[in-house]
């Protein structure tokens, strides 16, 4: 394990550009030897795992029978334990043949931090996926793809995908700060432009992801579609943005989700006058027709839990700082 | 028989419970089960009678009067087997079936006086079994030996698994939560139906050989056409009603308002409750509005108060007669302080500027004429608008099918609410070795009119796969 983990970045990094493109696996027939064959491995074990900003952290993980299902824009559940939450994240990467998906996160809450906390060879309990609705993924001519924190992340492999078929792709992809900035080569690799902003300059354009996208447009880009994938403030200012301009824009929401397969409600938004589960509809919606208050209401509803759980976690000693 | 014995015998023996003062202040459950004392006695009102009414009101046909009789015979080994030939799940139906409305009804014991307790008897010889271990027979294989896919492991998917297998089948239950038991284990509150019962009769179906593959979201992960793929000669939909259903009203977004679903999966699948321990938060406030009348609001209502609630009231837009919840969970509810506002329902909620909920707009009705369920319709009465102040809503209106599979599936024939449309008499659905019974075909009922639908249907596949076989066999010959 420990050998396979120092050549990590360099080899991971060319990895984790193939989603979709591999040959598939046949599926092996329950009762037969390649099936018993699979379920020897531990299930969801952690194959792999990456520090790729401070807080941020890409897991690599065995799960072979979501691996085999899973398309751009779809995520996963999981549970880290027995006393752990459910936690939805978008799947990064797939890998069929190897039989793993991988996940970028971002520390932000307690499930997160334990999350991050695991090291190769460590188990997560449980994953639930594929969930959600894939990307609609068609030839639309000229295609922003907005980004910022982990919403990179999220929205590599659309990006990836909307290439693939034929789309000239314009990126912009954001973070707080220079270090925060995740997969900008992967990015880059496959956009024909990429653009960066910084809130604080530390690198390419100071200010909001937003900001690049409407100086491109007032550049004369005419963006036949925009994605805008990423914390929901971020989300809401890029729509502001494409509104006045009437471009198609795409977002993929971020909800409080329990189950993630359309029992609970939790994740529901307001979309075009109308409730929609983001589990079940989603969790990509036409960005001009969300109610972004709402949403952003609803994510705080647990804000207090959320920071009661962290200090009792961290005052317990029990995260250990990777 | 003395005059005074034949009075003592038209009084049932009532089932010892956990204080009202007590049980608010824990997740236990509350009704504490009989003694072996208390059930022979129960067991020897049985009259026997030499034709049975009760069996009829059965779902899954069991022989009441035969394990009656061995219970009386205090042979509990006997009676715990005569129940298991036609049910896998005892310990869960002797808790929450309303035998009421099913086999108690047609008791003739009932005419003069107390029917006879069969559902406290079947739990009490179930929970004989599981203290003292719960052992299976090898069974050998059928002839038909098929493969079969069951998709749910809730009362009609676990039900359907245990038939087959016990028919010599190999069974796959595929289930989408990280927990098998479906509404057993997610809807159904610990005080009412502990998880370790549910647990142990899920260990009883595997140990029949059924394999449970929990994480498996059929219809996301694999589709019906795939699970055929993967070599399964037949299927078995069995995903219940899990979609809850909102009353589309002004502010039904705000924080602070749940669905049933979404308040008691936090409670039950992943122990809120017990927050910090457990990692997954629930917020309950000080006056607590429970909209609906069904069983689902009971059991939100009494958790709410559980989870240190000072206020809970149910909000029921019709009276108390046509409220669809078992008079034995509405009398538990009132013993618990739960306070009831019928014929009113909530057209508007209205929130603070950080989104919560902070009370509702309320309508009063009346009743008019009886609608096609039979109960009389509710009206609203123009004017009589006014303002609750409340700052939690638990919303247990009902619940649809999920319709992922319904969405994925080609030539499965639903209908307008969702359900999927089968052969009432055999579970079979419109697309071939596909069957279907539970929720997800009657609409939210109960647990053991699933268990007789997921009954029903393994015997169809039975017959199914037996023909299959022989065809294959005619082909190769």
């Amino acid at each position: 394990m420990k050998g396979r983990e120092k050549d990590l970045s360099s080899k991971l990094r060319s990895e984790l550009l193939s989603f979709g493109k591999k040959k598939e696996n046949a599926l092996p027939l329950y009762g037969t030897e390649e099936c018993a064959k699979r379920s020897m491995k531990a299930m969801y074990e952690v194959l792999k795992k990456l520090e790729l900003a401070p807080k941020i952290k890409l897991l690599k993980i065995n799960a072979p029978e979501i691996a085999r299902k899973a398309k751009a824009g779809q995520f996963v559940i999981f549970r880290i334990d027995e006393k752990g939450e459910r936690i939805p994240l978008t799947i990064v990467e797939r890998d069929p043949q190897e039989g793993t998906i991988t996940l970028i996160f971002q520390e932000v809450g307690l499930s997160t931090m334990k999350l991050g906390a695991l090291e190769t060879g460590d188990e997560i309990m449980n994953v639930t996926g594929p969930l959600g609705n894939p990307t609609e993924i068609k030839h639309y001519g000229l295609v922003a793809v907005v980004c910022g924190g982990t919403g990179t992340a999220v929205s590599y492999p659309i990006a990836k995908a909307l290439k693939e078929a034929g789309n000239q792709v314009v990126s912009i992809i954001g973070a707080r700060t220079k270090e925060l900035l995740i997969l900008e080569d992967e990015m880059r690799n496959i956009s024909d432009e990429l653009y960066i902003s910084t809130d604080d300059g530390s690198k390419g354009h100071k200010g909001f992801v937003s900001d690049v996208l409407k100086m491109l447009i007032e550049k004369g880009y005419r963006f036949d579609v925009v994605y805008a994938i990423g914390p929901t403030l971020m989300m809401k200012a890029t729509v502001n943005v494409t509104r006045p301009y009437s471009i198609k824009t795409i977002v993929s929401l971020n909800p409080i989700m329990v189950d993630g397969m359309g029992m609970c409600g939790a994740c529901r938004v307001t979309v075009g006058g109308e409730t929609k589960f983001a589990c079940l509809d989603g969790p990509e919606f036409d960005g001009h027709l969300v109610d972004f208050d709402e949403l952003i209401k609803r994510l705080r509803v647990y804000l207090l839990e959320e920071k009661q759980a962290v200090e009792l976690h961290e005052k317990s000693g029990e995260i250990k700082r990777g | 028989m003395a005059k005074a014995d034949k009075q003592k015998k038209k009084q049932g023996i009532p089932m010892p419970k956990q204080k009202p003062e007590d049980r608010i202040h824990n997740f236990n459950e509350v009704a504490l089960g009989y003694t072996t004392e208390q059930a022979l006695a129960e067991a020897e009102r049985c009259i026997q009678c030499p034709k049975p009414k009760c069996v009829q009101g059965c779902p899954v046909e069991l022989d009441i009067p035969a394990f009656i009789k061995e219970v009386r015979e205090r042979n509990f080994d006997e009676a715990i087997k005569k129940v298991k030939e036609k049910n896998s799940l005892p310990a869960i139906c002797g808790r929450v079936c309303p035998q009421e409305n099913q086999c108690q009804m047609f008791c003739v014991m009932g005419k003069k006086g107390d029917p006879l307790s069969i559902g406290r008897l079947e739990r009490f010889v179930a929970d004989y079994e599981l203290q003292k271990g719960v052992t299976v027979r090898p069974r050998s294989k059928s002839s038909a030996g098929g493969k079969v896919a069951v998709v749910g492991s809730g009362p009609a998917g676990l039900t359907a698994a245990a038939d087959l297998a016990k028919l010599g089948h190999k069974v796959v239950i595929f289930e989408a939560l990280h927990a098998p038991g479906g509404v057993l284990m997610y809807g159904i509150p610990e005080f009412r139906l502990p998880k370790k019962i549910v647990q142990a009769e899920v260990d009883y179906v595997k140990k029949l050989g059924v394999d449970i593959k929990t994480d498996h979201m059929i219809g996301r992960l694999y589709t019906i056409d795939e699970l055929f793929e993967l070599g399964f000669d037949a299927v078995f939909i069995g995903t219940g009603a899990g979609l809850p259903r909102f009353m589309r009203i002004p502010g039904e977004n705000l924080g602070g308002i749940y669905s049933a679903n979404e308040f008691l999966i936090r409670v039950n699948l992943v122990k809120a409750y017990m927050f910090p321990e457990y990692d997954t938060p629930i917020r309950i406030g000080k006056k607590v509005a429970v909209i609906g009348g069904g069983n689902v609001a009971m059991d939100s209502a009494r958790s709410s108060l559980r989870l240190g609630a000072e206020e809970v009231l149910i909000v029921y837009r019709r009276s108390k007669e046509e409220m669809p919840a078992r008079l034995e969970e509405i009398e538990n509810a009132e013993e618990e302080g739960v306070k009831f506002k019928f014929l009113t329902t909530p057209v508007k909620f209205l929130g603070d500027e950080s989104g919560r909920v902070t009370g509702m707009k309320c309508i009063t009705m009346r009743l008019g004429e009886p609608d096609e369920s039979g109960r009389r319709r509710p009206i609203p009465i123009e004017g009589s608008e006014f303002v609750m102040d409340v700052d939690t809503v638990i919303i247990a209106i009902g619940q649809t099918p999920n319709p992922i599979i319904q969405r994925t599936t080609k030539a499965l024939k639903t209908t307008r609410w969702g359900t999927i449309v089968v052969n009432e008499k055999t579970g079979k659905t419109f697309r071939k070795g596909v069957y279907a019974g539970g929720d997800v075909v009657s609409g939210a009922a109960t647990v053991i009119s699933a268990m007789g639908a997921g009954k029903r249907a393994a015997r169809s596949i039975h017959r199914y796969l037996l023909r299959k076989k022989r065809m294959r066999q005619r082909k190769e010959t």
